[in-house]
């Protein structure tokens, strides 16, 4: 016989990990981010300092952004261009593998054909831009022996634009594979019966499949802008570390052992991203939808 | 059983039997490790600091010379400042930078170095100790060593002005630091800082994303280009750090910079690739790129070098047995061997006489004289960096250590200029 409160005594370990390994060092990190600092110590304290230093000139509107919202600004950018992009790919990707791919079997080896790029790691699959769009890289020399251009192009490197080539090509992934989930679950007979009565092909993935592929839709979402958020490898690596991140900075505080500075930057933006989470999480219900 | 454990045997009171069991005790429950490393006293130093310096030859010889077994722990400049303060007791002996000390001193961590202890240690450059280059003052400004060169008692936390037997570190290696270019694709004179900001190289500049050492580099443009005299650049006033910061964030958002470079491979990438002609550069750098057959040149220039220089020091947590093994080892790094490797890759070594006995006559005169070379130049790993006639850049010992203008520092404002720094980033 099963009692009534066994599911939440099954659900202690995983709760107890989650205190322990989540809650209690983000506490830490926001009891930190109180805390006075030297050069080479820590003082516990309760000052507004290191949040006042954050903020310091971002609200006077006559100076231009201040480098917080300067940094968050071009952060957000980036966030938005890599999730417009990649669930534009990943959509159709997954779009293509479940409805146009008939056998079972073609389907796993189209699917696991994807996954082949994850045999390297993130930072070589990165770094192997840079030969590719560099100055004299194959494409600047590719196209000038073409004769279609006179100079190379200096903006494929170290701008924007490689910044967000080099997000999407490392995180397309993240949308293919949960969007691919829910798809393959949708039943056939619904595009049956939509077809029998007279639907064109995009009334089809309107009215049909992207209601129900939300669920993987918000769930990679979650995936990619949690990710690119709070990434600054990429930022740095492709964008020559001249484009500001989040991330960026509270590196450059932790290795000057500003970690108060550091931690009010972690918590404002673990805050953000949460309430990004949060927003998304109204628009669908994953937990009922799954 | 070893002389100094019989030695400890014989004074056992009953006391320290009964702790001492206890510990044994305590011991065999985690496998008996350490028993096993107290009765076989192997000589082991876990060696901390930045992997340039870590070289594999210098563990072995020192291995074979000594017996002692150098475990290197390798890691970033900032992360050894970091592993004193948070971790003093994860390593017996640490090779750090002069400009870290005014954080590092006032924890207490490093215990002062014993310069009775230092065979060599009159023969020390003057450089160091006095800021003198063949008896000609060098430019002081920012963390000259000198400044930071004595400790006023063994476990004290403040600097001392006048010489006393306690030294925060003793010296192993330095360098003058400069700009490099690659002289084939800019093909003309380069010779001061201000060409960094020349909109001649617009897109094709770098500068180190190191808040502390790139201002540094960015403090010598400016005074170069005419617009400021700072008294001095490794300490600057709220206001100077601004100016600095103005002038930099202009170029940046002209496009002067195709990117900036915060590891040493990348600022080797950048040169080799031709994507930057103009960039601080750090010289094991330059040979790096000089080995792939590129042209690269780390370049004299008529304001000066910054300098930087690095030493050993000890944690306060350490035992007598361990110190003395340290300081051996130390005495052995400045009695020629590991001098003479250090000078054959461009660096300079703190004890020059022993590291000239080490080094044959033709590399003396290439390396520390500054005259052509006599037959090709070899690196310690047998790479040429140079052909018979060439010269090296920048000359002499007494040219390039001689013009020094500043030094790698920390400022009083340290905090305000990484703001600011990011700041320069975000722009």
């Amino acid at each position: 016989m099963v009692k009534p409160n066994s599911s939440s005594i099954l659900a202690v370990p995983f709760a107890l990990v989650l205190a322990l390994f989540f809650v209690l060092p983000l506490l830490l990190v926001v009891v930190v981010s109180f805390w006075d600092y030297t050069e080479y110590s820590l003082i516990p304290d309760l000052i507004l300092m290191n949040y006042e230093e954050l903020f310091y000139g971002c609200f006077d509107w006559n100076e231009g952004l201040c480098t917080t919202f300067a940094t968050y600004l071009s952060t957000f950018k980036y966030v938005f261009l890599t999730w417009f992009l990649t669930l534009g790919i990943g959509f159709g990707v997954a779009l293509y593998l479940v409805f146009c791919v008939q056998s079972l079997k073609m389907q796993i080896v189209l699917f696991l054909v994807c996954t082949i790029p994850f045999w390297t790691s993130n930072v070589i699959r990165m770094i192997s831009w840079i030969p590719l769009l560099g100055r004299n890289g194959i494409v600047n020399t590719g196209l000038m022996s073409m004769g279609i251009i006179d100079e190379p192009i200096e903006w494929l490197l170290y701008s924007g634009f490689s910044v967000t080539l080099g997000f999407v090509h490392l995180y397309s992934l993240f949308m293919v594979v949960p969007i691919f989930n829910s798809m393959a679950k949708i039943d056939r007979s619904l595009i049956e019966a939509a077809k029998d009565s007279g639907a064109s092909a995009w009334q089809i993935i309107t009215n049909i499949i992207i209601p129900l592929s939300r669920s993987g839709i918000m769930i990679g979402s979650i995936f990619v802008i949690t990710i690119v958020v709070g990434d600054f490898i990429t930022i740095g690596v492709l964008g020559g570390q001249q484009i500001a991140s989040v991330g960026k900075i509270i590196y450059v505080e932790m290795s000057y052992l500003q970690f108060p500075a550091a931690a009010a930057n972690a918590v404002v933006l673990v805050s953000i991203t949460l309430l990004m989470v949060a927003a998304m999480m109204r628009i669908v219900n994953v937990r009922k939808e799954l | 059983m070893s002389k100094k454990t019989q030695e400890n045997m014989a004074g056992l009171s009953r006391r320290s039997f009964i702790k001492g069991a206890g510990t044994l005790a305590a011991a065999s429950m985690f496998g008996g490790v350490a028993p096993y490393v107290m009765s076989n006293e192997k000589k082991v130093l876990r060696y901390l600091g930045t992997a340039v310096n870590q070289d594999t030859k210098i563990g072995e010889k020192a291995k074979e010379d000594l017996g002692i077994t150098i475990e290197y722990i390798p890691v970033t400049t900032d992360e050894v400042t970091k592993r004193i303060l948070t971790q003093p007791n994860s390593f017996d002996l640490v090779d750090t930078e002069y400009f870290s000390l005014k954080k590092l001193v006032p924890s207490g961590n490093l215990i002062g170095m014993n310069a009775n202890k230092i065979k060599e240690f009159d023969n020390i450059v003057t450089a160091f100790t006095k800021g003198e280059v063949a008896g000609k003052k060098i430019g002081d400004q920012g963390t000259a060593p000198k400044k930071v060169f004595y400790k006023d008692g063994e476990n004290s936390k403040n600097f001392s002005s006048t010489p006393t037997e306690w030294v925060t570190l003793i010296p192993t290696v330095y360098n003058a630091d400069t700009l490099g270019i690659r002289p084939d694709l800019i093909g003309r004179p380069i010779n001061s800082w201000s060409e960094l900001l020349n909109p001649e190289f617009k897109g094709k500049a770098s500068i180190l994303n190191i808040p502390s050492i790139g201002i540094m580099d960015a403090a010598m443009v400016v005074e170069a280009m005419g617009e400021y005299k700072y008294p001095d650049k490794g300490n600057m006033t709220k206001k100077e750090i601004d100016l600095t910061m103005k002038i930099m964030t202009e170029a940046k958002k002209a496009g002067q910079f195709r990117a900036f470079w915060s590891d040493f491979n990348e600022s080797v990438n950048l040169m080799a690739s031709g994507e930057v002609v103009i960039q601080s550069m750090w010289s094991p750098a330059i040979t790096a790129v000089r080995t792939k057959g590129i042209p690269c040149v780390y370049q004299p220039l008529k304001e000066g070098y910054r300098a930087w220089a690095a030493g050993f020091a000890l944690p306060s947590t350490i035992k007598g047995y361990q110190a003395d093994l340290a300081y051996e080892f130390i005495n052995w790094f400045l009695s020629g061997w590991a001098g003479a490797y250090l000078n054959r890759q461009g660096y300079y070594s703190a004890v020059l006489s022993t590291a000239q006995a080490n080094m044959e006559a033709y590399e003396w005169d290439y390396w520390m004289l500054g005259k052509p070379a006599a037959k090709d130049i070899m690196s310690p790993n047998g790479q040429k960096l140079a052909s018979a006639g060439e010269v090296r850049d920048g000359g002499s010992y007494e040219d390039r250590m001689g013009s020094v203008a500043c030094w790698n520092a920390v400022m009083d404002e340290n905090r305000y200029m990484v703001r600011k720094w990011n700041e320069f980033i975000a722009s």
